[in-house]
């Protein structure tokens, strides 16, 4: 059986789901009239600022593209194909305006194919980076991963575009995928990407997304199941700075029993006007039994004039269900840990580094990627630098009368 | 040399009725190589005053001083008290989740000696300080009092004194919610540092136990926001076979 034939299964599959609606995820759609051009007012988009999105959504055609440097380790193949092909391989059809209009826009699209029982050492890299923000540009990946495959694939983002990418993962029965997306864009840079997973049955993924640059950034990260036992990790790791607006938008649905989801995504503020949304929502269909789901979701507020937008949802049709919760949390430095630190000689600021560190160190090494956890760490020191090292002083005791 | 010297101390809490004086007046001078005691029924301001010398934000100094060796301690903030010489054990170790006891052990260390240790002797002397306290080589790997039983909270605290070196320390109720084994674990790490030349030592508890194994110089009686009345060791004692009945009921006159 080849990959192409588990894929088309998936789909027939999952037509077979009795229809039910997430209010907060409407049905996904090829037709862009089923994805109007929002007000501002739908639940989807009130929290993404429109006029920032720089025309993005009136879908405009392009010809402009990201430059792709690529590592890709033997047995994996990436190559061109037509949007026809990759929709008859299985893609996830678009489910908001930006994503269907990449779909329609892209004019061709990247497949990175995995073999079935390839089990690929080295992470495949794909580097897209774009030249300025006047560049208006449609992406379209497929990844597609064989059965029992084992594969690591990084796609990391830097300069500058208006990009609006649909990305879709398949993941064949038994494999073990960890895919992870960064967003190390220069200031002026709009994203609007949609990553949807489909895992197989008893596979195993993990989906990481790292937000620290770009102007705004709105990121889907859709998980769905084409069997019993398939396990979704979605982790975020995101640094809103002054003026920065960055969203992440998760949904996991589970339309398959004996399925789990687990979501894990830390941020942090700091400077005037940054703001960072993150939305969780876990549709628990009738089927879906047995299933085992968490979403959580914590943010610190380094500096005043910062807004943090957190709603975690869980939607759940059937009571026979082994574990759902969710938990958010946003917070200020708390006191009580910088007197404990303080009172041992570290500095107010040295005292915030640790702090901050420590809230980040415990997502960083589930990534599972070494290169890129050695990565984000400096990252996340250099973004300290930027405000909480320099901001404030030591200076005269806030203590005294 | 080490002198820490509180003068008519007096301290206030915001509370939703405005601000409650809970010190009204503390004056107790520590020498160097002096142990003192506090000694004090639940409520009496013992932990407010380890809290306001160590320069908590939550307490507001309303009056008196506090210098150590004559420099104004209530004019610095929380870490250059630290650096100035003085160290805090807490009764409630705060969590720092993600922040490993070894990494925070060295950013102490360099933050209080103005470098960094060196490698070598310095992974050493934790492991020592670690051994010492009976706490396990891996628990530098873990993260600052997250998850720790009551008694590693405690033993960490003193596994820092011993480690930080401190001219004076502030003991708040260390030995609270420790079995007898612990108890002189912790104790013996109180003496070695004390054995040292010059270290003073205040010791905030609430029952006498803790004296048996570290014997101190004078014992202060504390209560409501005071101290009451100060002796040698033998008013440990009377403590002991009376209570603090007799304070707490002129408190209350």
């Amino acid at each position: 059986m080849t990959v192409t034939d588990v894929a088309r299964e998936s789909v027939s599959a999952a037509l077979e789901v009795d229809r039910v609606e997430s209010h907060l995820n409407p049905p996904a759609s090829y037709d862009l009239a089923d994805h109007p051009v929002p007000s501002g007012r739908e639940e989807i988009w009130r929290f993404t600022p429109l006029k920032r999105l720089r025309g993005i959504l009136d879908g405009a055609a392009s010809e402009a593209h990201l430059t792709w440097e690529t590592t890709v380790p033997e047995g994996v193949t990436l190559r061109e194909v037509t949007g026809e092909e990759v929709v008859a391989m299985g893609e996830l059809a678009p489910n908001d305006r930006p994503s269907a209009l990449a779909a329609a826009n892209a004019g061709r699209a990247m497949l990175l194919d995995v073999p079935a029982e390839a089990v690929v050492t080295e992470p495949v890299v794909l580097h897209l980076h774009g030249e300025s923000v006047e560049d208006l540009v449609w992406g379209r990946l497929l990844v597609r991963v064989g059965a029992n495959a084992d594969v690591t694939v990084v796609v990391n983002h830097t300069g500058s575009a208006r990009y609006a990418a649909i990305t879709t993962v398949l993941v064949g029965d038994g494999a073990r995928v960890n895919v992870l997306t960064m967003q190390d864009w220069d200031d002026d840079a709009v994203h609007l990407g949609r990553d949807a997973i489909r895992v197989g049955r008893d596979a195993s993924v993990k989906h990481t997304s790292i937000s620290f640059g770009g102007d705004l950034v709105r990121m889907h990260a859709n998980v769905e199941y084409a069997g019993p036992g398939g396990a979704a990790e979605l982790l975020g790791l995101y640094f809103a700075d002054e003026g920065q607006h960055l969203e992440h938008r998760l949904f996991a649905d589970h339309m398959a029993p004996k399925t789990k989801s687990h979501v894990l995504y830390k941020g942090a503020l700091q400077g005037a006007g940054a703001h960072t949304v993150w939305i969780g929502n876990v549709l628990i269909r009738k089927v879906a039994e047995g299933i085992e789901t968490y979403e959580e979701n914590r943010n610190l507020v380094l500096t005043d004039g910062c807004q943090a937008d957190s709603v975690p949802n869980l939607e759940i049709e059937t009571g026979e269900i082994a574990g759902a919760g969710h938990a958010s949390a946003t917070a200020r430095f708390d006191d009580e840990q910088l007197f404990y630190l303080r009172s041992r000689g570290v500095s107010e600021k040295e005292a915030q580094r640790l702090v901050v560190h420590g809230f980040f160190n415990d997502l960083i090494r589930k990534v599972g990627i070494p290169s890129v956890e050695e990565r984000l760490l400096k990252t996340v020191e250099a973004e300290l630098a930027k405000n909480v090292l320099n901001a404030g002083s030591d200076g005269p005791a806030e203590e005294a009368p | 040399m080490s002198t820490l010297e509180i003068k008519d101390l007096q301290v206030s809490v915001h509370t939703e009725d405005g601000p409650k004086e809970i010190l009204k007046g503390v004056t107790l001078t520590v020498r160097s190589g002096e142990t003192h005691a506090i000694m004090g029924p639940n409520g009496s301001g013992k932990s407010t005053l380890a809290y306001s010398i160590a320069g908590h934000p939550k307490y507001t100094v309303t009056g008196g001083s506090v210098t150590l060796d004559g420099v104004d301690l209530l004019a610095m903030t929380v870490d250059e008290r630290a650096r100035a010489g003085l160290f805090l054990a807490m009764q409630y170790p705060v969590e720092v989740p993600g922040v490993s006891v070894s990494n925070f052990l060295r950013t102490a260390k360099t933050a209080l000696d103005g470098e960094s240790p060196k490698l070598r002797t310095w992974v050493k002397d934790v492991n020592t300080a670690l051994a010492n306290l009976n706490l396990d080589p891996t628990f530098g790997t873990r993260s600052v009092n997250e998850g720790f039983s009551g008694g590693e909270k405690k033993r960490h605290e003193i596994a820092q004194l011993e480690l930080l070196n401190p001219q004076v320390a502030i003991l708040d109720e260390t030995d609270s919610g420790l079995d007898i084994d612990a108890l002189k674990i912790v104790s013996e790490g109180v003496n070695r540092f004390r054995a040292q030349e010059g270290k003073g030592v205040l010791l905030i508890t609430h029952y006498t136990r803790i004296l048996r194994y570290i014997m101190p110089d004078q014992v202060h009686v504390f209560v409501d926001g005071k101290v009451a009345e100060s002796g040698g060791p033998e008013l440990a004692d009377q403590l002991e076979a009376n209570g603090y009945e007799k304070y707490v009921a002129g408190a209350a006159v």
